[in-house]
């Protein structure tokens, strides 16, 4: 069919209009999968049952718990109460709406439970092609298989739940392209938080991106979840990457994707969503990933990062500047190498794949944490973890005198009882260092699973490639 | 939850003029653990506004005496970034604040403040620097006109979507209730057809 050359975005956008946009209506936009938490979603169940609605479409719903709840093993699975009472409540909830609505729920003792955005390609719900919302801004992770995912607010959960539709404006479109090849340790958490350091924490508002070029064809499945899953962090509130080989390669077989001649027929839909060769994105920005260095974040938001070897920079008469200096308790042209670690923290919907997890499992073999530092590893979903204990990881990461606990958001967030205590530095694999993210009063230095691991062994901020 | 019209609002300023304030300022995620939207405004900017002790940290601006009743917040650049939290609207609006002004707004931010009868204002760099230099300055907003006048008469423009605009000027009728949930209740027959197509 001949029409207008299309970007990837506008190929999913359309085949989900229900209505287009005018100039007084947003367009009506079709939700192909809905994933839905116990933190986000109260109210918006709430507002089902004050006006007498029901959940349109509970097989395109599907509800797991992550935020609130704990990672302790006994709290998890019995034999410890839930130590926080809001989050048993939150969690009580949930089961008694999915229960009432008839939603599918992966609850807290659930072999497929996990962080929502690793279960839904772990599963093999997300696909290419899919729109994929979650009151959670970190939904932007799926559109690593080619699908449009982002967070959405919890009215807007109810939206969904009422009727499978959003109201939307249609964003613009930013390519990011990047070539050329990641040297030896750097990884994808280094690859975009360079982008963003480029970008900036708004440079992607009103945008979705598109990853392209040779960097991204050649990164694994896990590693373009890395990269979609930080959009947000540069103001986009979606990612995505075009399905590819390693796409289809990873989804076939997974008990959600589909099957047998449903999957050859996904399979023809699929290879025909790629950006066409002359679709026109509204910007475009380049970025050579081979001079992408180990990065770390210094300050208290992701666009204040840097090379690890590199010094903090100088921003005279910017009071905001200042003021996450003064927070982060360090100063302007420091280096950031060397400066002592507290806490480290293996974990999140960023950076908890099975992938993230051998990544620093290979650094700490035969090692032992910093005498005094505490090291906490929290695997993405139960898969993960059975995969990884099935590995030995789980005593690589015991032995050396880290933490290993159930699956969930952790310590990326401090509502569920890991937190970082006051003042204390953290290097943590997750996607915020806001003032607070952590815990109260808690200093956060973004890094990747391979620098996390290296910052444990020595107790400070370290270049992995010394231990490599 | 009805919501009030919302066409012309006057009121003093309280200014916050830092760049990024995100949205675990706004609502630290610990507060998330409550299963409804009330009683959000005590714990607006909670890290800021309290001492770990709880006690109130004098010198941050909504704790002064000044900036009691202001129903507007001038912010820095890129205002509400990070998380999709609705309790950062919902903490605002229960605090009291009916608008939020800046050269810029997180996307979702925006989008659940106009679920919640706040308006979000963007303006250009010049407003926006006259506006932090002008903490307290009595300033109107009018919805019809989507415009901003400052204290010394000057009109200023800003963008509000179309239907967004409409739902607010409307407000919530407790009877009809027309808002965005309605007006897609009422797509039915459309959605029906796009899922027999698809």
């Amino acid at each position: 069919m001949a029409g207008a050359p299309q970007t990837l975005f506008d190929k999913v956008w359309r085949s989900h209009e229900v209505s287009p946009e005018s100039a007084d209506r947003p367009a009506v936009l079709y939700v192909d999968l809905h994933l839905i938490h116990e933190v986000t979603s109260p109210q918006a169940f709430a507002v089902l049952r004050e006006r007498g609605l029901n959940v349109r479409r509970p097989e395109r719903t599907l509800a797991t718990m992550d935020h609130s709840t704990p990672t302790l093993t006994a709290q998890v699975f019995g034999g410890a109460p839930i130590a926080l009472d809001a989050a048993r409540r939150q969690v009580r909830e949930l089961e008694a709406n999915c229960a009432a609505f008839g939603v599918e729920l992966l609850g807290l003792t659930h072999s497929d439970r996990g962080i929502v955005h690793i279960i839904g390609p772990e599963l093999g719900l997300t696909q290419p092609g899919k729109t994929i919302v979650c009151g959670d801004s970190h939904t932007s992770t799926h559109g690593a298989l080619g699908a449009l995912a982002f967070g959405i607010g919890t009215t807007e959960v109810g939206h969904v739940l009422a009727t499978q539709c959003l109201l939307q404006r249609k964003p613009r479109t930013l390519a990011v392209n990047l070539s050329g090849e990641l040297r030896a340790g750097v990884t994808a958490k280094d690859l975009i938080l360079a982008v963003i350091g480029r970008l900036g924490v708004s440079g992607g508002t009103g945008h979705v991106i598109e990853y392209r070029g040779d960097t991204i064809r050649a990164l694994d499945m896990d590693e373009r979840m890395t990269v979609c899953n930080m959009s947000i962090e540069a103001g986009a509130r979606a990612g995505m990457i075009a399905p590819d080989e390693t796409t289809y390669r990873y989804l076939e077989g997974r008990p959600r994707a589909p099957r047998g001649e449903a999957w050859e027929r996904a399979l023809e839909a699929w290879r025909a969503l790629p950006t066409d060769a002359l679709a026109r994105f509204d910007r475009e920005v380049e970025l050579d990933a081979a001079a992408v260095e180990p990065m770390i974040t210094y300050g208290t938001n992701p666009g204040m990062v840097i090379p690890i070897g590199g010094a903090i920079p100088q921003r005279c008469g910017d009071a905001a500047f200042s003021q996450a200096l003064a927070y982060m308790g360090l100063a302007p042209g420091e280096p950031i190498r060397d400066r002592p670690v507290n806490v480290v923290f293996l974990g999140s919907c960023t950076n908890a794949r099975l992938s993230d997890l051998r990544s620093a499992a290979r650094l700490l073999r035969g090692r032992r944490i910093a005498p005094g530092l505490r090291m906490l590893v929290v695997p993405g979903s139960q898969q993960v973890k059975r995969q990884a204990e099935a590995e030995g990881l789980d005593r690589v990461f015991l032995e050396a005198g880290a933490e290993w606990r159930e699956s969930g958001c952790s310590m990326c967030l401090g509502m569920n009882g890991d937190v970082v205590g006051r003042g204390e530095y953290a290097v943590s694999t997750s996607n915020r260092n806001f003032e607070g993210r952590q815990g109260s009063g808690a200093r956060t230095l973004l890094a990747s699973p391979l620098t996390a691991a290296a910052c444990a062994v020595r107790g400070r901020v370290t270049d992995p490639r010394e231990l490599m | 939850m009805p919501l009030e019209p919302f066409t012309v609002l006057t009121s003093r300023t309280v200014v916050l003029p830092g760049a990024n304030i995100d949205t675990d300022q706004i609502i630290p995620a610990r507060f998330l653990t409550t299963t409804t939207r009330a009683g959000l405004g005590r714990h607006l900017f909670a890290d800021w506004r309290y001492r770990p002790d709880g006690t109130a940290r004098s010198d941050f601006v909504l704790n002064r005496p000044e900036a009691h009743g202001c129903r507007i917040l001038v912010a820095g650049r890129n205002f509400g970034c990070g998380s999709s939290r609705e309790h950062a609207p919902w903490a605002l609006a229960d605090y009291g604040f009916r608008a939020v002004i800046s050269t810029e707004l997180a996307d979702i931010f925006s989008s659940n403040c106009l679920k919640n009868g706040l308006l979000p204002v963007t303006v250009d760099e010049p407003t926006s620097a006259w506006l932090i230099e002008h903490p307290g300055a009595q300033v109107t907003l009018d919805v019809h006109a989507c415009t901003l006048t400052l204290p010394h008469g000057a009109a200023v423009p800003f963008p509000l979507e179309a239907f967004a605009r409409h739902c607010l000027l409307r407000g919530l009728d407790e009877l009809r209730g027309l808002d965005e949930l309605d007006y897609l209740l009422e797509r039915r027959n459309e959605i029906e057809t796009f899922e027999r197509r698809a």
